[in-house]
């Protein structure tokens, strides 16, 4: 009787089957559409490196060591400085990173003396050429700094 | 109706022709459509949902774009039958429109032998797999035509046998008197192990999945439609799922009373509708197992064929014969 044994719990299982997902039909969907929807993004995630932006002086904290161009194995980062007054620190005047060979060690981000660098939130990285590539953060900064500014003039706007 | 050129034949089997190329290339792009949001939302994905609303238009867009693709011909492939093979694919599913009962009096033609015709034709399909996957001089495209005959031969059996037993109890090959006759009560509640093995055989026959080795992505490319691409995919792409639409209104006629609602119950639906809903459902069901089950062996197909479907359909139908002649 092994034969209608068979097509019996066959048959059964086949339904037990269905009922998965028949079930999965009606439950929410976890994808969602991506440019226009996205979801939060992890906490432990690590972008790129940026500037950090202190709140007193409203700026970076770079001191132009050279610490992390020195430390970082692949060659990533380019830091410029030039001293403004005879005997004064240096002032940063470009930092590039070149984002296509950074292997994300995260090395620069421990051994900066002024902890001015830390990791970015960016992951929208899509470039057409090696230049897409190479990341001004001074630049981003700056965008950085007059959007929390157009923030804080619409809060006040508000309150 | 019966006087003048408006009523004659003629007139009758090229319009009702039109109507069904129509409806045929509609139904294909609304099942693809529907089988991406199927697969989609039990994948928990929302399927195509950029173009239109609800991805609605997009088959007609996958449609230009196959059409605006250049025919290429592999080397050394047979040419006459490497454009016949789409074509001919094709043939069998407009006529297997000719007969199907969509409503009272809305058949195109109502033969005496409609159940046979179908049938008949329907085995063409095989015929044009075949010469798509010699034609193409590409192993995998051959090792799926070879495939795709060898299925064919074993299911056809239970299929028509299936069949046999609902052709018994009506004594009639017509579909407006096999629908006719279930006016009240559907062929599925007295013939429940015929239908179920004509569902079976019939995904089998449209090499549907889980019997989708004709084509299994995962082991010969794309099977017998390895080598074609552009419209002539398209045509592939288009026949099988019109196929499908025949396959699941010939159940619907044959087990599911047709345009009759359920016993006798109208709710004031008009025929057609009724026989469009349970088509669509059918159909749906059938995407449901594709999205359910993995592909079945060669050997296990086989088995199951001649070991399980044939025997029971064998059983059934002289139980059934031994009934009819009884009452």
């Amino acid at each position: 009787m092994g034969y209608f044994k068979d097509i019996f719990n066959g048959g059964l299982s086949l339904i037990e089957g269905m009922g998965v997902t028949a079930r999965r039909l009606f439950r929410p969907l976890v994808t969602v559409q991506y440019p226009r929807k996205k979801i939060p993004l992890s906490s432990a995630y690590r972008g790129h490196i940026e500037l950090k932006i202190f709140g007193e002086s409203g700026t970076h904290k770079c001191i132009v060591c050279l610490n992390c161009e020195k430390t970082c194995p692949s060659g990533v980062i380019r830091v410029q400085g030039e001293k403004l007054k005879e005997k004064g620190p240096k002032t940063l005047t470009s930092y590039v990173i070149d984002f296509s060979r950074c292997s994300l060690c995260g090395l620069c981000v421990e051994i900066c003396p002024t902890s001015t660098l830390k990791y970015s939130r960016e992951y929208e990285l899509v470039g057409e050429t090696w230049a897409d590539c190479k990341i001004d953060l001074l630049a981003r900064l700056a965008r950085q700094v007059e959007e929390m500014e157009a923030e804080k003039k619409t809060q006040g706007i508000a309150a | 109706m019966s006087e003048g050129l408006l009523g004659s034949e003629l007139f009758r089997l090229i319009l009702g022709l039109v109507i069904v190329l129509a409806f045929s290339q509609l139904n294909a792009l609304f099942l693809v459509w529907l089988e991406r949001k199927v697969s989609g939302h039990i994948q928990l994905r929302p399927g195509p949902m950029e173009v239109g609303p609800h991805g609605l238009l997009q088959t007609i867009i996958d449609g230009v774009k196959l059409v605006g693709k250049e025919l290429i011909m592999p080397l050394k492939a047979d040419r006459k039958l490497f454009f016949l093979a789409p074509v001919l694919v094709f043939t069998p599913v407009l006529v297997g429109f000719l007969v199907l009962p969509f409503g009272p009096g809305l058949i195109i033609h109502d033969m005496n032998v409609g159940v046979l015709l179908v049938f008949a034709f329907s085995t063409i399909t095989v015929l044009a797999i075949l010469t798509g996957g010699w034609a193409s001089n590409n192993k995998y495209a051959l090792l799926g035509a070879v495939r795709s005959v060898a299925q064919n031969v074993a299911y056809e059996i239970p299929l028509l046998l299936a069949v046999m037993s609902v052709v018994l109890m009506v004594h009639s090959l017509s579909f407006s008197q096999i629908v006719a006759s279930q006016k009240t009560v559907w062929f599925v509640f007295i013939q429940p192990l015929a239908c179920l093995i004509y569902l079976i055989a019939a995904t089998a026959e449209t090499n549907r999945a889980p019997f989708d080795i004709p084509e299994a992505e995962s082991e010969l490319v794309a099977g017998f439609h390895t080598e074609y691409g552009g419209m002539g995919f398209g045509l592939f792409f288009l026949a099988e799922y019109t196929n499908m639409f025949i396959v699941c209104a010939v159940a619907t006629s044959l087990f599911f009373g047709g345009w009759n609602g359920p016993f006798g119950i109208s709710l004031g639906i008009p025929g057609v509708f009724w026989f469009l809903i349970k088509t669509y459902f059918l159909i749906f069901v059938i995407m449901w197992v594709r999205w359910t089950f993995p592909r079945v062996r060669f050997d296990q197909l086989m088995n199951f064929s001649w070991k399980v479907l044939i025997p029971l359909s064998l059983v059934n139908l002289v139980i059934t014969a031994i009934v009819v002649k009884i009452i």
